[in-house]
């Protein structure tokens, strides 16, 4: 009976070490908060949104940065999700199920895989010098849209598997061709996962910092970009660049302007959320 | 030569009218190298209703969706034989499966409505195939549902989606959807055995209901479904067509053996 | 007779009066795939450039410098012509190191707890908080290294320098935690529940169902989630570039600043290295050092998963 009652005490601690190795990740997440807030929020106002990079702390604005990242948005979201969601209407529903299909397959799992500073290498070879574009808005959104594809890949590809074979039968059985049935009803049925996975495939792509680094987003800006050949900045170049200066005062616009980041990204993520909840319970 | 060749049409045309849309012969069918149809020979008559019946996996789904050429869409699928569509081959024309297929819809086993309103649903055909007017639009979703005995129980809720509707309704306006481009034949693949029996027996008078202006081809496994409503029964076995007659006769004085044992439950 | 004749219009014959618009549908059928198809191909050709990029720029590199000078030299300082490349492997060796003790533990502990301890409620509480855990940009990780974890450190050890690979390192497991956990919590929760059932029935405690029947069952899972973790953990700039320093020591000390090879590619790239110089060049030998060991790693754990699928 000693060794039963030994059993269970052994599997009652265990639970106890499991939740309280667990609750060291809470905890972390819980300090990183609280220090970033603490440090941060004392010099978040409106005058830090408005203004441009300064040489001094309490000149030193997020605008810059907030504008580049917006730019990039608007220029990596259309290309990385047309070309994302044509590979996976390729994959699902025009491919063959032969080597070829497989490759391009296991090709965009290993893409996924690879580190985001060597993406920012093949933006530097191909975008900044081969391409001649130099370190502009272009090349930095081509360098991520790349970044991002496999992620947008295969969410779009999960999302079109989940509409049931049922309905595009139906159509096509209408006598439909088969991309008036894609377009018509695999896409909009795919739409909300499609959705989903891309906004948290660009959420990724606004906290990036290191392959736009590579592509030479500068950090000491003072316009907003007027043209795809443009100088730019993004807000984690400007996080970055504060972070790594000496002065402690810095430390606090830096924490300031992470809140900002990660408010975005809380937001972004929020919508993505919502999407999901909102047409999960479809079929 | 040529003279006689159109006499010759006209004259066939004359004698379809009366008698059959669709004319399998001696048609073979393969999954990859299974073979699921063996030398079918079969005249659907029109505007009448032809039950197929038969065991699960006898192929008589795989025989129905030839006939709109369904069985495209899976890989590895051979025929041999002819399929005649109002005298022409539906294999020949390798363009002509999309118009074949607007002159002969599908209902499926379980109702499949898109993920769309109601109006949207019954609105797709003509979509597709081009028809834009809102007003004609109108009508023909109207008469669709009228057609499809629904219009009433939904009438003022088109813009709902077809999801919030029950499995009879949907499959009713599944029928619609199908009426929408007014085909000449309707295939009907099990169109009840997803359905309760209140349901399935309002979808039995509906379909007794448009013979007058449709071709009926029906599948199913319940021999009562198709003594009730089919003027004309084709009993399959093990991919062969095993008898074919009127559904009377079929029922009370089965010429073979083996559809004598499958009617009075002795297999299958 | 027929209802629909009753009115002024076929619809079958509206249908063939737009025929003629069919012959554009056809045109469209055929263009689309094509144009899917060369969507399709740009992630190969996206493969096909780095490989290209980093073999191109490596290869200008080593008929500069050789290969064993460059993996075998012990020395990295390319603004005074050393390049021995070995201090930046064993700087991310060891932050990889220290980051797989921090996450290894905390990650299978709480996969473990998620999957077999929790109710309900709770997972769906803290899955969400593990996933804004996997979301937080990693400039915001590095940030947080250097002006709170360090700090703190150094009143443990006074001797850590400002900028140490301890702890780069930890933030580093922090920030793949996450993923061990969720991996490896999927991959337990995939063990059907029969197997549970059965070694409950037979009197065992949870801890010996999680111990002796669900993580067998769930290993290859369970590793190959650990291997795609470290590969992350190899891979990633951010943290090290802020926290860890720029100054490519030979040591496996964690208190002291080394230079990873993610970290020097940032280094070599923002400097004011200019475009065709050795320096330029050696960001690539050192890119496609990082490139082959992640992409083994990241084979490695699909090698596993589809190797030891299994069956239940």
């Amino acid at each position: 009976m000693s060794r039963m009652r030994r059993r269970i005490i052994l599997n009652q601690t265990f639970k106890y070490v499991f939740i309280f190795a667990m609750s060291l990740a809470l905890i972390a997440l819980s300090v990183l908060i609280y220090r970033i807030l603490s440090q941060g929020l004392g010099h978040l106002n409106i005058d830090f949104l408005r203004q441009y990079p300064a040489p001094y702390p309490d000149k030193a604005g997020l605008f810059a940065g907030i504008m580049g990242s917006l730019y990039l948005m608007l220029l990596i979201a259309p290309i990385s999700i047309t070309i994302g969601v044509s590979t996976a209407l390729y994959l699902e529903e025009y491919a063959a199920k032969n080597k070829f299909t497989r490759f391009i397959q296991t090709n965009v799992q290993n893409l996924a895989g690879v580190p985001s500073i060597v993406f920012g290498l093949l933006g530097l070879t191909f975008f900044v010098y081969l391409f001649s574009f130099g370190y502009t808005l272009i090349a930095g959104a081509l360098t991520m849209s790349l970044l991002i594809l496999p992620v947008i890949v295969v969410a779009s590809q999960e999302a079109i598997r989940f509409v049931p074979n049922e309905i595009r039968q139906a159509s096509i059985a209408m006598g439909a061709t088969k991309w008036q049935t894609i377009w018509r009803i695999v896409l909009p049925a795919a739409i909300p996962g499609i959705l989903t996975g891309s906004i948290l495939a660009l959420s990724r792509a606004i906290g990036e910092t290191a392959p736009l680094i590579i592509v030479g987003a500068a950090a000491a800006i003072y316009t907003i970009p007027d043209s795809l050949t443009s100088k730019y900045t993004a807000m984690p170049i400007q996080i970055y660049n504060w972070t790594s200066r000496p002065q402690e005062e810095w430390q606090y616009i830096a924490g300031a302007g992470i809140i900002v980041l990660l408010v975005i990204l809380l937001l972004m993520n929020s919508i993505a959320i919502w999407i999901r909840n909102k047409f999960q319970s479809r079929y | 030569m040529s003279v006689a060749m159109i006499d010759e049409k006209v004259e066939g045309e004359i004698v379809e009218k009366n008698s059959s849309i669709f004319k399998i012969e001696d048609f073979n069918l393969w999954y990859g190298t299974n073979q699921a149809i063996y030398g079918v020979n079969l005249s659907i008559p029109q505007n009448k209703i032809t039950a197929v019946i038969g065991p699960s996996g006898c192929g008589k789904s795989t025989l129905l969706k030839t006939l709109n050429r369904m069985n495209d869409m899976i890989p590895g699928v051979r025929t041999s034989g002819q399929v005649m569509y109002n005298n022409q081959d539906i294999f020949r024309n390798k363009q002509m499966v999309e118009e074949l297929r607007t002159q002969v819809g599908m209902v499926f086993q379980k109702p499949n409505p898109f993920p769309k309103s109601i109006y949207d649903n019954v609105a797709y055909g003509p979509r597709i195939h081009g028809i834009k007017k809102k007003k004609v639009l109108d009508e023909i979703v109207e008469n669709s549902l009228k057609g499809a005995a629904i219009w009433d129980e939904v009438k003022d809720r088109l813009n709902q989606n077809a999801f919030s509707l029950s499995g009879g309704q949907q499959q009713r306006v599944c029928i619609a959807r199908c009426l929408a481009i007014e085909p000449d034949v309707i295939l009907m693949d099990e169109p009840t055995s997803a359905l309760d029996p209140i349901s399935t027996s309002k979808i039995e008078e509906l379909i007794k209901e448009l013979k007058n202006n449709y071709t009926i081809v029906i599948v199913t496994h319940n021999m009562q479904q198709a003594a009730r409503i089919s003027d004309k029964t084709a009993f399959m076995l093990n991919g062969e067509l095993v008898e074919f007659t009127d559904t009377d006769r079929l029922f009370s004085n089965p010429k073979d053996k083996r559809t004598e044992d499958y009617i009075t439950g002795r297999f299958g | 007779m027929n209802t629909h004749q009753e009115h002024k219009y076929s619809v079958q014959e509206m249908i063939s009066d737009k025929k003629s618009k069919k012959n554009l549908f056809n045109v469209t059928e055929k263009i689309v795939p094509l144009f899917l198809l060369l969507c399709a191909v740009i992630s190969v050709l996206t493969t096909a450039g780095i490989l290209f990029t980093l073999l191109r720029e490596s290869i200008t590199f080593f008929s500069e410098v050789s290969l064993a000078e460059f993996y075998l030299g012990t020395q990295w300082s390319p603004w005074s012509g050393k390049f021995g490349v070995f201090p930046l492997i064993t700087g991310t060796l060891l932050i990889t190191a220290i980051a797989t003790c921090v996450a290894l533990p905390i990650g299978i502990a709480s996969a473990i707890y998620l999957s077999e301890y929790a109710s309900n409620r709770s997972r769906k509480i803290i899955k969400p908080i593990l996933e804004i855990l996997a979301g937080i940009p990693t400039v915001v990780y590095g940030f947080f290294a250097l002006t709170f974890v360090t700090p703190i450190l150094q009143s443990v050890f006074p001797e850590l320098k400002i900028f140490n690979a301890l702890s780069a390192g930890i933030v580093v497991g922090i920030m793949i935690t996450p993923m061990i956990a969720s991996l490896s919590e999927d991959a337990m929760n995939s063990v059907p529940n029969r197997l549970r059932e059965g070694a409950m029935a037979l009197g065992s405690t949870k801890l010996e169902v999680t111990i002796k029947v669900i993580i067998p069952a769930a290993l290859s899972g369970i590793i190959a989630s650990i291997v795609l973790a470290v590969s992350r953990a190899l891979g990633e700039t951010m943290i090290v570039t802020i926290a860890a320093g720029a100054t490519p020591n030979l040591t496996f000390d964690p208190m002291q600043s080394i230079q990873t090879l993610t970290a020097f590619i940032v280094q070599g790239a923002t400097g004011d290295t200019s475009y065709g110089s050795n320096i330029y060049f050696s960001i690539y030998a050192v890119g496609i050092t990082l490139f082959v060991f992640t992409f083994a790693m990241n084979l490695f754990a699909q090698y596993i998963s589809r190797k030891f699928r299994e069956d239940y």
